[in-house]
Formats: structure tokens, sequence, C-alpha cells
């Protein structure tokens, strides 16, 4: 009896608190609650919403969304991991296994283009739920509701078997059909008519396998950049990246956001603004977009022309200013010129100075900087993403992944992808391909960092890891790849980009770019800063597929809850 | 006994002129400036020299306390005098007769004080059921503002402000790190210490938090000198103080009297003595509901201090004497403090959130003897098992009145429980409060 009673002494009838509403992510078990306000803390601070709290007092006391609204936050998921008891679990994986029957498989994110450090647990071909793993480069310990919970989506409206479409309908199909519908056309159309585009979820490795395909075909068109971004590697790589790093953000005096949303762009991202804010010593603002950051910022108005007032500006008198670049500030007409602005605007006002570049371009999409790396913008004379998806610009177009682009009619387009989504209902042939979790493959974060992602499950039905469809289509098209292996494709890409196989590590960009950049110049619109993301739910096919994104867009868009189940 | 022109508070039954003129009239307000210029080491020395001991319960010397605060002052970080006048202690109403009556002390007080501990504001936090106290504190502060006794430019040279602030009736609102919390906006829980209040209070900033009584008796005693002061009571216990006597005496009252007066010279010359006399005389809990009870052999004798009633395993706390007489269900009088302890918890901790509402649930059953003699031990042993394991006193306060009915009671809870064995269908005794 070294340990005490073996028994509980307690005779009395035992509290029981009602279970609450506070979402459709977190499930409540509120008789198992022990009030130690972890999950309100994390709300208030972290999420720095302040909607759960705790009523009553003493033992009557509940912590509860007050009225039984639902969560606003988007980082909400994450009170499920910080509740020591199981009162708060996840609604949408909860009670489907025990959890030391899931294979668990450490991976990366790809719901944003921060590259959170994920754990993928499966059961048999099944994934049941994503977690957290720290690092504390990038996420700490925090993930964001769509990079959670959007396992769902990852079941339903796949592409498990490719299809051709035979008399403006789409047919199921054999790979061999399916190759040789392509083949057809690509030994009908003259190279230059053939264009490519990549999406916002594909590796490096099926990206330097799609560029090497084009080369071999000899065609220019190919463009990672979807949403019509002026980014350039031309321009330098330090025009591209988050050159501060992620952590850099705990070190900044001074935050600007220029035409960008962090929490809907990067949720964990803008908890870690908030956490340098409620730090105290830091000068935040705004240009873009009025929104709720959660966190106090100085307005300083929409439209890039706000930014010239920096231009000649004199050196903030701040030690470690930083701007922060929304991805949609230069998915616009004048993208170069705000660029160009931007350059100046972060010289002048010491944003970027010997010993510190605080000049970060935050992306929205996780394949945006390896495309970028790999070079996968439009060649001599290419076009680019949205001329291509222009009526008849081209007569054939190998897309993939990409869903975010209406390809206008005219071209046959070849969709090499996961779901049957905007990209896959627009295909003359579809190809089945795999989703993050179901490849190993390299992602490049906004900041620059590669990293490397594991495969948990197996694509479903016919589907292939992209790489080997495209390593496949190359023979019947006559532009053989030159590998067979992943391996022997990591070993040439390792050979042409070196630092894309240095996993973890971030590689500083030359900051001597800055100067010509600056000279570029160019004139910009009066046109207001329109965030890149504007469902923070539904970004990607995997999400549009998602039933739980689904109800929490929703939500989001105040679409009230018939019955609160 | 305690003369006439030895009281503090001279206008404690509201007989006389509560406003500014009549407490000068009383002798309030009077060499005011004088005691500032003495100088703010002279005013800390002099009171730690009268050993006057914090009135709001845990004694704790007032003057030792005010010396704790930083002798310079952060610019950034403005020092801060805090007034408890959260009084919710059951049985305690000297508090309320201070700033009902005589609110004019307890406004000069917190000037001195303040001026002692290098604060310029003052807040002073009134229970949220104080409506009349609270009206006539803000009524008497109105009126030093204009006489210019207190403000940001007043005849004194300090400038000071002074906010009353009225509290929503939470009890561990008194407290005084929660009454911090409640200040700044937040739920009224206990901070950890430390740090402590004088190094770190409200907004951050160095605090002290005072009893209403310990600050409305400053002036006197630095006018009439700390010598005067520790002419009453034992040594280490001097001074007067206002018991609050209520229950079961002829005359409950609320009367100053010198600190150590006996038990039953208090009870006899003030109250009217017991109801039925000293023979009928069960119990009494001395001071406010957070002490344990002492049976009537001792206290009947006992010097009402600090000490003596340590001695027993009691305390003076805030000197509020609830008297029980032999007509008391005593089971049911405790039973009855558990609940409000339970219904007070703020539930921060875990054993008083969880140990209050358990207490209070077996002392219902232990009233109507629905229990096991074993139990009696068991909750004992939670008592002990709350009793110093929370952040605040309350997990305390919820214990001991149970420790005291088990250790002084204990042959009548197990009466109790065989009667209730005898004959268990009998007509259930009416249940205890709600």
């Amino acid at each position: 009896m070294g340990y005490g009673a073996d028994s509980s002494r307690f005779s009395e009838n035992k509290r029981a608190v009602e279970d609450k509403f506070i979402g459709p992510l977190v499930k409540t078990s509120m008789n198992r609650c022990i009030q130690c306000t972890r999950c309100v803390r994390f709300v208030t601070e972290v999420a720095g919403v302040p909607e759960l709290g705790a009523i009553g007092r003493g033992e009557d006391m509940e912590i509860t969304s007050y009225l039984e609204h639902a969560l606003t936050s988007e980082l909400q998921g994450n009170v499920v991991d910080l509740c020591p008891v199981g009162a708060l679990t996840s609604k949408p994986t909860a009670f489907h296994a025990r959890p030391w029957e899931y294979l668990k498989t450490e991976s990366v994110d790809v719901m944003d283009a921060l590259g959170s450090a994920i754990r993928i647990d499966s059961r048999g071909r099944e994934i049941v739920r994503i977690l957290p793993r720290v690092n504390d480069a990038i996420n700490e310990e925090w993930i964001s509701d769509k990079t959670r919970h959007i396992v769902d989506g990852l079941k339903t409206q796949r592409l498990d078997r490719p299809y051709v479409r035979v008399d403006g309908s789409l047919r199921p199909a054999s790979w061999a059909e399916a190759f040789a519908a392509v083949a057809g056309k690509v030994k009908a159309t003259s190279p230059s008519r053939i264009g490519a585009i990549v999406g916002d979820l594909a590796t490096v490795e099926e990206m330097f396998a799609l560029k090497a395909l084009f080369a071999n075909l000899g065609s220019p068109n190919i463009d990672c950049r979807q949403d019509g971004s002026k980014l350039h590697p031309k321009f330098g790589r330090a025009s591209y990246l988050f050159n501060s790093t992620i952590a850099g953000v705990d070190q900044a005096d001074a935050i600007l956001v220029i035409g960008s949303n962090p929490r809907h762009e990067a949720p964990v991202l803008n908890a870690r603004i908030r956490k340098r804010w409620l730090g105290g010593g830091v000068l935040t603002g705004l240009v873009g977009e009025m929104a709720d950051l959660t966190f106090k910022y100085n307005y300083l108005g929409a439209a890039p022309e706000s930014l010239a007032a920096f231009a000649d500006h004199p050196p903030a008198n701040k030690t470690k200013p930083m701007f922060i670049l929304g991805a949609g500030a230069f998915a616009r007409p004048d993208g170069e010129a705000v660029l160009s602005l931007a350059a100046k605007a972060a010289l002048s006002l010491g944003v970027v100075k010997d010993g510190w570049n605080g000049f970060n371009v935050l992306h929205s999409a996780a394949s945006r900087v390896g495309g970028l790396d790999l070079g996968l913008v439009p060649g001599e004379r290419g076009l680019d993403a949205p001329t291509m998806a222009k009526a008849n610009a081209i007569d054939m177009l190998v897309n993939l992944g990409a869903d975010e682009i209406d390809i206008e009619p005219g071209a046959f387009v070849v969709y090499i992808g996961t779901h049957g989504d905007r990209g896959a209902h627009r295909a003359d042939v579809i190809l089945p391909g795999a989703a993050y979790s179901e490849k190993t493959g390299i992602y490049v974060n906004t900041e620059g960092r590669p990293q490397f992602a594991e495969r948990a499950v197996f694509p479903p039905g016919d589907a292939r890891e992209d790489w080997s469809i495209l390593r496949a289509l190359s023979d019947p098209i006559g532009a053989r790849l030159p590998f067979d292996s992943l391996t022997q494709l990591r070993s040439a890409l390792a050979a042409a980009y070196p630092f894309l196989v240095r996993f973890d590590a971030v590689a500083p960009a030359d900051a001597g770019v800055f100067g010509q950049l600056a000279a570029l110049g160019g004139a910009i619109d009066k046109a207001p800063f329109v965030a890149a993301v504007a469902d923070f739910y539904l970004t990607n096919p995997i999400a549009r597929a998602s039933r739980v994104m689904a109800e929490c867009s929703a939500l989001g868009r105040g679409v009230q809850r018939e019955a609160a189940e | 006994m305690l003369e006439d022109k030895d009281r503090i508070f001279t206008n404690l039954y509201g007989f006389g002129d509560r406003s500014l003129k009549g407490a000068r009239a009383r002798g309030n307000w009077d060499g005011t400036k004088a005691i500032i210029d003495k100088g703010r080491d002279w005013i800390i020395a002099e009171m730690k020299a009268s050993g006057l001991r914090g009135r709001g319960g845990a004694g704790f010397p007032t003057g030792l306390k005010w010396s704790f605060m930083p002798k310079t002052v952060d610019p950034k970080r403005p020092h801060y005098l805090v007034i408890n006048a959260d009084e919710s202690e059951p049985g305690t109403c000297k508090d309320r007769e201070i700033m009902r009556n005589d609110p004019h002390t307890l406004v000069e007080g917190a000037l001195i004080a303040s001026f002692a501990m290098g604060a310029h504001a003052c807040y002073i936090y009134v229970r949220g059921e104080y409506i009349q106290e609270r009206e006539r504190l803000e009524a008497a502060v109105d009126e030093a503002y204009e006489a210019r006794l207190i403000g940001k430019d007043n005849i004194h040279g300090w400038p000071f402000d002074l906010y009353v602030h009225h509290g929503a009736g939470a009890y561990i609102c008194g407290e005084e790190t929660a009454m911090l919390e409640s200040l700044e906006g937040k739920k009224g829980m206990p901070r950890m210490k430390p740090p402590f209040p004088a190094g770190m209070g409200l907004y951050g900033s160095p605090t002290t938090v005072n009893n209403v009584e310990s600050i409305a008796v400053a002036p006197t005693i630095l006018r009439r000198g700390a010598s005067w002061f520790t002419s009453f009571g034992a040594p280490n216990n001097f001074g007067t103080k206002v018991f609050c006597v209520s229950g079961h005496v002829n005359k409950p009252c609320n009367v100053e009297e010198a600190m150590s007066i006996p038990f039953r010279e208090l009870i006899d010359k003030h109250c009217g003595g017991v109801r039925g006399g000293w023979d009928n005389l069960l119990a009494v809990i001395p001071g406010g509901a957070s002490v344990r009870l002492v049976p009537a052999a001792e206290i009947i004798d006992c010097p009402m201090d600090f000490d003596s009633l340590a001695k027993l395993k009691s305390g003076l706390g805030t000197a509020a004497a609830i008297v029980m007489d032999k007509s008391t269900d005593i089971i049911r009088a405790i039973a009855r403090l558990s609940y409000f302890y339970k219904h007070e918890s703020c539930g921060q901790c875990t054993p008083c959130r969880e140990g209050a509402g358990w207490m209070w649930r077996v002392m219902e059953r232990m009233v109507q003897g629905r229990a096991q003699k074993r139990e009696i031990d068991m909750l004992l042993d939670v008592t002990k098992q709350v009793e110093g394991h929370t952040i605040c006193a309350l997990g305390d306060a919820a214990a001991w009145p149970i420790q005291g009915l088990i250790a002084h009671f204990r042959p009548e809870i197990e009466r109790r429980i065989d009667q209730y064995a005898a004959n268990p269908a009998s007509e259930p005794l009416r249940a205890a409060a709600e």
C-alpha cells in the first residue's frame, strides 16, 4: 500500500457537467474537465481570440465558449493536444482506434507555405489523424486547423484510375490508353504550343521531372505560378524568400504586413507575430485589406501607393524592422512594380541592411519556392500561367495539380492530380497522382528551407507517384527522362541544385539583389491589395474535398447551424 | 474597560455627524500636515513601534508591511495602496461601521499610509453588497477632495488620488492577490506568491494591501503616539480593536475595546451576557467563520488577542465572535459554514474546489447522522489534505471549522449517527440551508 488506498473513498454523487458545443473540430466531454484552463489560456493568449472561458465559480466552474458559439480561431484544434484529460477531443477523429494501433509517420505540411512539422497517423491504408511535431524554427508546437483536419479530404473525391475524355465525357481508361491519348496529342502538336502549369502542392522531385520533360520536348511554356505572381528567379533568390526566417519574427522590432492576411495565409506564423507583439516593444503596421489579425496594428492604407511613402524614407529608428509581403501583393498586373517599390522601401527603411534581411515574402503555396528555385518559369518566348489558361493560347496543357486556375476552352488538358476538382473537370486525360501523404518528397518552405516528407500510406487504386507518371509518360511521347528510380532522380536533382537537398537548413540568400530590384521601377496601380487567401478553409483540392473543412468554411461565412446536434 | 477618551472610532454607532465637519470636531484631519512633514521613515518607525497588527485577520504587523515597499519609486512602476474593504467574513461587520459612520478616519489614513509608502494613488475595494457604505465613503472622499485634503494639489503637499472601487460580491476577492486581479479587471482568482504584492502587485507595480481598520487607526496612532497605543493589550497584541459580537448574546454589538480583554468581560460589559447565562454557553467562533471554534470552558476566561487564541488552536481573525449557546445545532452550524466555503471557492486549486464541496456534502449527512463513524476520521483526513495545499487561505478556512468541530464535538457527531442508526426512518431533519 505504498501508493495509498486502492479504492476511492469518495462516495458522494459525482458532479456532472453538460457537454458544450464549441465548433465542428473540438468535441467536448466536460465531465472529464479538471478546470486547468489551459485551453482558455491557449485560445486567449496564443490564438488571440478570447472566445473560450470559464463561467461559474468553485466546483460549478465550467469551460465554455460563451453562448455555445463555435470558436473562430484557425488554431483551435491545438486545444485537443493541450487538454491533459481528454475533455477536449478531436471531433472528426475521436474513437476511430487506439493510438498505439497507428503507424506514425513524420512528414511536412503543405496546406500553407510554412512547412509545419506534422506526424501523420495511419491505420492500414487509411490516414486517421494529423498531429503537430515540435519544430521551433517553424511551427513551434502548433498547427493550423486546416493542417490537422484535412484528413477526410484525403479519402474523398480521389482519382484512383486514369480517365480519358471521349465524346465530351470522361471515361475510365487504362494507363496504356491514357498514355496513348496523350502521346497522340503530343505528336500532333508543335512543342511551342504545349505548356505546363504546376499546382500548389507539388514536390520538388515531380517539378524537376516535369522541367526535364519539357526541356526534352523543347517547350518553353512552363510556369509554377498559377496565381499569376510576378515573382521570378531572375530577381535573385532573396526576392522571393522569407529572408529573416520565421524564427526571426521573434527578434523583429517593427513588422509591416503588406498585401497579406497572415492569419489566413499562415495561421501559425500569425500566432508567432502575435507572440512577438505581446512581448512588447514592437511597431506593427498593415498595408492591405483590413482584417482582425489578433494583434493591433497601425493601418497604413489599402493600396501599394501607401507603400510609396516609404520609398525615400529615412531609415527607421529600429534595429530589426521587417516586411511581410503576401503572395497576393505580387499576383497582380503591376506585381513587378510592387516588388521594386517594396525593395526600395526596404532599403531606405533599413529593412535590408548589413547583418539583417527583413524582406520577407510569405507564400501561400507549398510548392512555390521549390518551383522558383528550380526555375519553373517561362523560358525564352514562353508563356506564363495566366496566358496559357487563355482560350486557344496553346493546344496542349499538362496540368500538374493546378486547381486554382480556370483553364479556358481550347487546349487539350492532361491533368495529373489527386482530386476530382476544378482541374480534373476541365481535363481531357486524367492521370491519377499521389497526395502529399502518399509520396516521399522534398518541399521548400517560404523561408527556402528544404524539408523531406515521408510517405504515410500508398496512393489509392491505380494512382501513382507523380514523378513516376511523368517518367512513364516520357517514353510514349518520345522525350525519355534519364532516371528510372526516385534515387536516380534525386541524384540528378542534388547534382543540379545541391542546396535543395540540404534538408532543414536555410541557405541565406544574397541580399545584394535589392539594389537592382529597387532600380527596376515601374508604374504601380491604384487597385488595393487583395490577400492571396479568400477562404482559409478551402484553399486547395484536398481541403475542398473535406467535409470538415466545408463545415468550418460555412461557419466562417456566418451560415447558421440548423440545430446544435 | 476602554475609556471613551481612548477610543479611536468615536462615531462608530453613527450618533454623531459623519460629515467632514463632524469628523473634524472629533479630531480627524487634525495635524495631518504635521504628521506628513515628519517624513516617511518616522511614520513607518512609529507604526512599527505601535505594534499594530493587521486587522484583516492574519495579524501581520502593519508597520513592517509598509516597510517592505521599495524605498525609491521607479517612475515606470508607481506604488499603490489598496485598501481591502471587501469585508465578507461571516460574522464580521467592523469595516462597514467604519465606512458608514466614521469614513474620514479611513480617508485620512489612506493619505498617510500612501505617503508612507510613496504611493500617489489608493484604491478602496468595497464589497459588492455594501451599497450604502460605498455611498457614504464616496461622499466622504468627495468632501475631502473639495476641502483639498486630498487630490492632485492638496494642502498636505502630497499629490494623492483616492478611488473607491465597488466589487461584485465575491468572498474570494477579499484575498489580497485576488483583489488585485479583480481590480485589474480579471477574474478574482488569487495569484501565486511569491512575488508578493510589495514587489509585484497591482498592474505589476509595488502594492500594499491593508484592511480598512488597519488604515483607519493609523492617523490616531500617529497623533497620539505609539506609546499610547501600546498601553493597551498584552505584549505583541497591542492596541484597541473593534470586536463584532454576534449570536446568542443578549445585546449583539460592535464595540471598540482594548486588545486582550477577557472574553467574559467583553460579553458581560458590552453585550449583556450570554443568553441564558454563562452556563448555557456551548462554543464560540472567536474570529469570523474561518477559525476553529472554541468550546465554552476554554474561551470564557481567555484574553481576546492573537496569541492567546492561537494557543487554543483558534485565532483572533477579524475579532468577530460568534457566540453559540446550548440550543445551537453545532453540526448544522458548521455545515452551513461548509456550504459557504463551497459556494465561495473560486475553483482555481483542485483541493479547495473539489474538497470544499465534498466536505459540505459529508457535513450535510453528519447533520442528519446519516453517516458512518469511520467517516468522521475520513472527513478529518480530507480537511488535512485541503489545508495548506491551496494558493490562498480559503482552503484552510474551509478546513478549520470542521477540524474544530471534530476536535471538540466528536461525541455529539457520534451521538447523532447512533440516533439515526437506531431510527433511520424517522422524520427527516429539515435540510440545512439550500
